[in-house]
């Protein structure tokens, strides 16, 4: 399968919403087409990572208003147990169409939920949009701590945004000052479940998006499914995006099928590694769990 | 239409959900008994007294060792089924039942139950407590196209039935801490938060991103484990979801 996934179309795009663009992190692709799938009755809900008590740790939501969609929006570069809400909103929420974004795992394991509903009742057929987000890796809380306290030198709560681009992890502070850190110093941060996903694009998502390819405040919007063609088709229609074709705008999709082939390429040799971290008595390799052979 | 399999319920040491869950199909589970499978034995739906010839055997609850009746019929059932699928957390896993140690009314002398693994061999499982009406409908249509399918439908049956049957050599203890032992200390955990959603009992909670297992909720059902996306994931299956999802949904209208 190629690394970039099955998809019917890749465009690059950017949310007409003046509101959506002040809190976005990029396009606002997802918080738009949330927006946009509640006014449409496509989904009566969204599992998002909303805000929580401390300072850029989110904590999984079902958002039905717009308002609550744009508290969550932004990327936040820590854990978010999105799926923890998803068979819960059908329950304790009532949703019978639900919404959810994840990055790629979590979209794998909405899928997974889906074709393999073995403690997930009822939920198959009410997940009726699954949005996706670009990842290379994620961090665990403690993790983004040190490097915007450590490295950075900023307090968690005087962050107003954080971005990950051209080679470095950027927070930006209330007050107007720029910190960076070069990304190859965050490798030891990343959390080790990371290193075994084979999956950049979110290549089971309806639609996936992300910051990759496009120009600054712009996203690469790959539409991938029939349900994603319908939302998007409408979206379009509606006039909630600007949009520019892929092969005219830099450093275009050349430059995420190179990082998506790069994580894949690392992460495979990583699962493949597994294989003989150990040792035997008699010499021979002892291998770890493949996750993607057997339980 | 092909000639339709046969599936029945050997019910066991189990509080009937799983067969309520079967029926919680509602009207899927006409669906797939007018179309795909005759139901050959099971606890009030159908006037069988013994145990039957099967394709399929769907096994509810754990065995109770002190009961000789419920050995022998699973015995007899496991000679006389094609496919036994340990059906529900207690007959895979023991789920509460490990917990029984006799002093019952109205039988104190019963006390050791066991998963149905331990007295006879098990080809597939459907764990969790109860199981969903969804993924036995899945199996049900799945094991239908395998045994009655071209070439092309037994293949994508046998990869969709392959993790639930490896899920069967795994071995008959699963908990909680299986995510720990098995996903966690692997280095496997990304922190998408399925375990703690799956769990019926909410015995799990994300601390910072990673399951927290309150123990003494758990009730071994194995729901978090095989839910997991780390536990196993086929990408053959997976990455043809849109396909597979719309040919049940066919097979279901």
């Amino acid at each position: 399968m190629d690394v970039l996934g099955n998809y019917k179309s890749v465009i690059s795009a950017r949310s007409t919403d003046k509101d959506v663009l002040k809190k976005s992190q990029d396009g606002g692709i997802i918080t738009t087409l949330f927006a946009y799938a509640f006014e449409e009755g496509i989904i009566d809900g969204a599992i998002v990572a909303g805000p929580s008590d401390e300072p850029w740790r989110p904590e999984p939501m079902v958002a039905t208003t717009k308002a609550e969609l744009l508290a969550a929006a932004g990327t936040r570069y820590t854990i978010s147990p999105n799926l923890y809400l998803i068979k819960e909103a059908t329950r304790s929420y009532g949703l019978d169409r639900v919404g959810i974004v994840g990055t790629p795992c979590q979209i794998q394991a909405v899928r997974k939920a889906q074709l393999y509903p073995i403690g997930m009742r009822d939920v198959d057929d009410k997940i009726a949009l699954a949005l996706g987000i670009y990842c290379m890796e994620n961090l665990s809380y403690q993790a983004l701590e040190a490097m915007v306290e450590d490295h950075c030198n900023q307090k968690m709560e005087s962050v107003k945004k954080m971005d990950i681009g051209k080679g470095k992890f950027t927070v930006y502070t209330e007050r107007g000052a720029v910190s960076q850190m070069p990304l190859k110093l965050i490798h030891k941060y990343v959390q080790p479940g990371c290193h075994v996903c084979l999956d950049y694009v979110a290549n089971l998502a309806d639609i996936s998006s992300g910051s990759v390819g496009s120009p600054d405040g712009w996203s690469t919007v790959f539409v991938r499914s029939m349900k994603g063609n319908d939302v998007w088709d409408g979206a379009i229609k509606a006039g909630l995006f600007e949009t520019k074709p892929m092969d005219q705008v830099k450093p275009g999709l050349d430059l995420v099928k190179k990082l998506a082939t790069e994580k894949i390429t690392k992460n495979q040799k990583n699962v493949d590694a597994r294989k003989t971290v150990g040792l035997k008595a008699d010499g021979t390799p002892k291998g770890l769990r493949n996750p993607y052979e057997s339980p | 239409m092909a000639e339709k399999i046969s599936i029945g319920e050997l019910h066991l040491s189990g509080c009937t959900g799983c067969l309520v869950t079967l029926a919680d199909n509602y009207e899927g589970l006409f669906k797939l008994l007018d179309d795909y499978a005759d139901l050959a034995y099971a606890l009030t739906l159908v006037d069988v007294r013994h145990v039957p010839e099967m394709d399929v055997c769907l096994v509810e609850g754990s065995c109770c060792l002190d009961d000789k009746l419920s050995v022998e019929e699973l015995k007899e059932a496991r000679a006389k089924s094609k496919v036994l699928v340990a059906y529900g957390a207690c007959a895979a896993y023991g789920n509460i039942t490990r917990f029984c140690r006799g002093g019952q009314w109205n039988q104190p002398g019963h006390e050791s139950y066991v998963p149905i693994s331990e007295v006879v061999d098990v080809d597939l499982y459907i764990p969790s407590c109860p199981p969903c009406p969804q993924e036995v409908r899945n199996v049900a249509v799945m094991a239908y196209l395998l045994l009655r399918g071209n070439d092309e439908q037994k293949k994508l049956a046998t990869a969709y039935l392959t993790p639930l049957m490896q899920l069967a050599q795994r071995g008959n203890e699963a908990c909680g801490c299986d995510l720990m032992y098995d996903v966690i200390n692997q280095g496997l955990c990304m922190g998408c938060g399925t375990c703690a959603g799956t769990c019926p009992v909410r015995a799990i909670t994300m601390e910072y991103g990673k399951p927290n297992v309150n123990r003494d909720l758990c009730i071994k059902c194995g729901a978090c484990y095989s839910q997991c996306p780390r536990s196993w994931f086929n990408f053959d299956v997976m990455n043809n979801y849109e396909g597979i999802m719309d040919a049940i949904k066919g097979a279901m209208q």
